[in-house]
């Protein structure tokens, strides 16, 4: 079976969608091929377990770039975000931390604590609003090529260096301090409050093998307030049906302008000839042809297993195998038969807000000593929603959904035994520890996903079961990422491109890799 | 002090700003948190309820019934069976809006009315010579509007009325969490809903029934603030903000016809005679002043705009309600119009208004302008006459 393309895409997670998107927008004849039964790679909804619905992987969104909402009419094919505005801290003591959006009420919550916190609070939230601002022109920019600098290249470069001028000296400061502190020792400029310091600083190391007081955490922390929704930058929410539904929107907008879309099509190989992609072979023999192969996998299945060593650059090669991934996060969902309890939560409100499972910056630290040289936390820090509380379609009547995001689990759990053992294991720390703060939380649950970072990589191909394509630290971001000299979304092979996460602006649910992949497929113009 | 509606002591306990808004006399909540947003959300994904007991109610009952609703409002009624509820406006003889409401029929010769300011005397003007009875009764009963997409389900867990049969601009006696209930399906957000009128003796009965099961339906008490976006982007029109009642008015430059509002499409002007009709139909002949229309922003333009201050966009997140002008050219040499509302819809991730502007540049498709202020500043912000409502959901009437 052979069919020609103009483009075809490897890959149909969220950026892979939103790159087909535009060029189907273009007029281009595109085919996206995903290998599993469902579209959205890690942007997925599944009912896992039957009448709820899982948010299987990602669970918040925030990072989603406006102008992708606004160009491929999101809106109308189902993107539907409902706002998060509050986050509950379990403590050691019995006590706990309830932060709102709005700031008078975390003011008053924040000064049971410290009157000098409560106070700080809206300095800090002055100085992230300001760097998301500050950063958002960027996370706009195709990296430049530094070593060897088209026109354009140096173009970006002017506008980068009269961008970073235009900040003025404080922001120019705090930015060049968050691209390379600990988030703790970031926060600590902040805030005195241990448990105020936890919670901030959760951001900080999501998706990261780093602990809080590492340097570099300050950033992923930054990257986490990046986000906007509506034009409230640093604003987080939940899609309804799950993040799933962010995929299914991009991928009615690609389907609306033509685009087509197969899925359980997984893609052996890209077909290489004389230096140039002509085309893809599914696992099944199919080929497929077209002059534009795009990769949305991460940078390792892009480089390493999509194409052979021969068709590359050495110096590519090892820098892509020096890429640091280190999964360090699994994810637990749960069927609930009825709200969990927190001990400590007085305002039941909460439940429909994030809830944090940090307790304490020394509670983190430990959790990731533990992990650190393999296994997982024993009592690990966990980031729960449960969208079911305001958002019908997840759960039965009555009943909820819970999504547990957990840290840290390290790629690495052999001593655990088997897989099904490390599984078993992992889960139960999660369990435990959450029914230390939840105790009514076992005898509720109907059903579990319990997902290690290795089951990550087997079912949606992340690399070390690494969230964002790729851990978020200085040396692997912007131009850097993946490698020098191929952050531009090219590749040394004519007509194979890069779109995923591994590539700028990085991960979370920002569909900016793939629009910036599509604007340079297109010439510089979407 | 204003009046307090029935439901008064469970929404004053759960209105954490004790933020109030003065609707008709009565003290109504403008929001129930600090921020609106949850409760929007909750009406779009979920539910909310709405206290809309401060909503003027009229029985008319009579033999002549029929002939004073049909004579005072521009909507025919006499189509409208029993159990079916109309929207409809009404004016006075220069055809011009006095007001406007629902009229649901609940027996041959008994119509119920709401209405958003006071009506009475205007009805007994218009019933000299016929054999009604007209009543205020909206001291009698207590009203909410439960709306959203859990709505059905939540108002079927309290009542005897299979619901599934109550179709859109319908209206059942029920009873409902034990007291007898009016159920009609209807409300101002455009989307599943239903109102639900019960005795004030009931209320708060009614208000414990529901919000105890609120959480199984994703719930939330919901307020002004709320309901103004809500009714906007279901493209709904509303008193003081897109027309002002004739009743109000000393100018005949502030008074609007049903034509300009777009509700053209409820006008029968061959029948017999109601309030207005001989000028509605010259109004037909001759042409409107204005039409109105829905507009879409461009906000990228809106962007650049703030862009030039160092500034990030702003959105408006709750909604405007003041005449903005609106012009034909960017420069705006031409005004051609007015903004009377507009929003940022978290929905449809667009910055939406309702507009009144000349009818030939009332076309689908027409790129207008519409001033924004920026910094003090005047912008023109381009923006697309678009089909209304904006935001129309297949529960509505599904």
């Amino acid at each position: 079976m052979t069919q020609k393309y103009d483009a075809i895409i490897v890959g149909g997670g969220h950026n892979g969608l939103t790159c087909a998107a535009y060029l189907a927008r273009a007029g281009r004849r595109v085919l996206v091929l995903e290998q599993r039964h469902v579209l959205g790679g890690a942007t997925v909804s599944e009912e896992i377990f039957p009448g709820f619905t899982y948010s299987v992987f990602s669970y918040v969104v925030s990072l989603l770039r406006p102008e992708v909402i606004r160009e491929l009419e999101l809106a109308k094919h189902g993107l539907k975000i409902h706002p998060i505005n509050s986050v509950f801290a379990p403590m050691e003591n019995g006590d706990g931390l309830a932060s709102y959006a709005d700031e008078t009420k975390a003011r008053k919550e924040f000064s049971r604590f410290s009157l000098r916190d409560a106070e700080m609070l809206s300095r800090f939230h002055e100085v992230m609003y300001r760097m998301a601002f500050a950063v958002k022109p960027i996370i706009g920019y195709v990296p430049p090529n530094l070593t060897k600098p088209s026109l354009r290249d140096l173009g970006t470069l002017k506008n980068f260096g009269q961008h970073l001028q235009g900040l003025g000296k404080d922001t120019f400061h705090e930015l060049s301090k968050i691209m390379v502190m600990s988030a703790d020792d970031f926060l600590a400029e902040y805030f005195e409050t241990d448990i105020i310091r936890a919670v901030h600083g959760m951001s900080g190391i999501i998706g990261t093998m780093l602990g809080v007081q590492s340097p570099g955490t300050a950033y992923v922390l930054l990257h986490h307030y990046m986000g906007e929704l509506d034009g409230a930058f640093t604003a987080w929410g939940g899609q309804q049906g799950g993040t799933g539904g962010v995929s299914s929107a991009i991928a009615g907008s690609a389907r609306s302008h033509g685009a087509e879309i197969r899925v359980s099509a997984p893609v052996a190989q890209v077909i290489v000839k004389n230096g140039s992609a002509v085309g893809v072979a599914l696992t099944n023999g199919d080929e497929f042809y077209a002059d534009t192969i795009v990769s949305g996998c991460d940078p390792t299945v892009t480089f390493r297993k999509l194409v052979e060593e021969k068709d590359l650059p050495a110096d590519l090669v090892h820098a892509i195998d020096r890429f640091k991934y280190r999964g360090s996060s699994g994810k637990v969902n749960l069927a609930l038969d009825g709200l969990p309890q927190f001990t400590a939560m007085k305002d039941s409100s909460l439940l429909k807000g994030l809830i944090d499972i940090c307790v304490s910056v020394p509670y983190i630290e430990k959790a990731y000593d533990d992990a650190k040289y393999g296994g997982f936390s024993k009592r690990p820090c966990m980031e729960i929603v449960i969208p079911s509380t305001v958002d019908p379609t997840m759960a039965p009547r009555g009943k909820h959904m819970m999504s547990i995001f957990v840290q840290y689990a390290a790629y690495d759990m052999s001593a655990y035994g088997n897989r099904d053992q490390q599984r078993e294991a992992f889960g139960n720390a999660v369990i435990d520890t959450l029914s230390e703060f939840a105790p009514n939380l076992k005898d509720l649950i109907l059903h579990k996903q319990v997902l290690t970072p290795w089951d990550l990589e087997q079912e949606i191909g992340l690399t070390q079961g690494n969230i964002f394509h790729g851990e978020l630290t200085l040396d692997q971001l912007f131009f850097l990422r993946p490698a020098v000299g191929w952050a531009n979304y090219r590749t040394p092979i004519r007509g194979y491109w890069q779109c995923g996460s591994g590539t700028h602006p990085g991960g979370g649910i920002t569909a900016g890799p793939g629009r910036l992949a599509a604007r340079e497929i297109l010439g510089g113009k979407l | 002090m204003l009046k307090t509606t029935p439901f008064h002591s469970r929404t004053s306990a759960l209105c954490q700003g004790q933020s109030w808004s003065n609707w008709a006399g009565f003290l109504a909540a403008t929001t129930y948190e600090p921020d609106h947003l949850h409760e929007y959300n909750a009406v779009r994904t979920g539910s909310g309820l709405f206290d809309v007991s401060p909503l003027f109610k009229y029985d008319i009952r009579g033999k002549d019934a029929l002939a004073l609703v049909n004579r005072v409002s521009v909507r025919d009624l006499s189509k409208c069976r029993i159990g079916q509820v109309y929207y409809a406006v009404w004016c006075n003889d220069k055809g011009m809006i006095f007001d406007d409401g629902t009229i649901s029929r609940l027996g041959e010769n008994h119509f119920r009315m709401t209405a958003a300011i006071p009506t009475l005397v205007w009805l007994q003007d218009n019933a000299l010579g016929l054999d009604v009875a007209i009543e205020d009764v909206s001291d009698q009963y207590a009203a909410v509007a439960l709306q959203g997409p859990t709505s059905r389900d939540l108002l079927q867990s309290l009542t005897d009325v299979d619901l599934s049969g109550l179709r859109f601009f319908r209206c059942t006696n029920a009873t409902v969490a034990g007291a007898p209930a009016l159920i009609t399906r209807t409300g101002f957000t455009g989307d599943l809903g239903y109102e639900i009128f019960v005795r004030p003796d009931d209320a708060e009965n009614l208000w414990d029934a529901m919000m105890e099961i609120s959480g199984e339906f994703q719930m939330l008490p919901a307020g002004l603030v709320t309901l103004d976006l809500l009714r906007i982007e279901a493209g709904l029109i509303s008193i003081d903000s897109d027309f002002i009642s004739v009743t109000q008015t000393i100018f005949p430059v502030q008074q609007v016809s049903p034509f300009e509002l777009g509700l053209g499409w409820m006008i029968d002007l061959d029948r017999e005679f109601f309030v207005g009709r001989d000028a509605l139909r010259h109004e037909k002949a001759h042409g409107s002043r204005s039409n109105t229309v829905g507009l879409e922003l461009d906000v990228t333009v809106l962007e650049k705009a703030y862009a030039e201050y160092g500034m990030p966009l702003h959105l408006p997140y709750t909604a405007w309600g003041t005449a903005v002008p609106i012009y034909a050219d960017e420069p705006q040499k031409h005004p051609i119009g007015r903004g009377t509302c507009g929003m940022w819809s978290p929905v449809l991730k667009k910055y939406i208004v309702i507009a009144r502007v000349k009818p030939e540049y009332a076309k689908l498709g027409n790129l207008i302008w519409i001033e924004e202020m920026v910094e003090a500043r005047s912008y023109s912000i381009p923006a697309r006459v678009v089909e209304m409502p904006f935001y129309d959901p297949p529960q509505k009437k599904g």
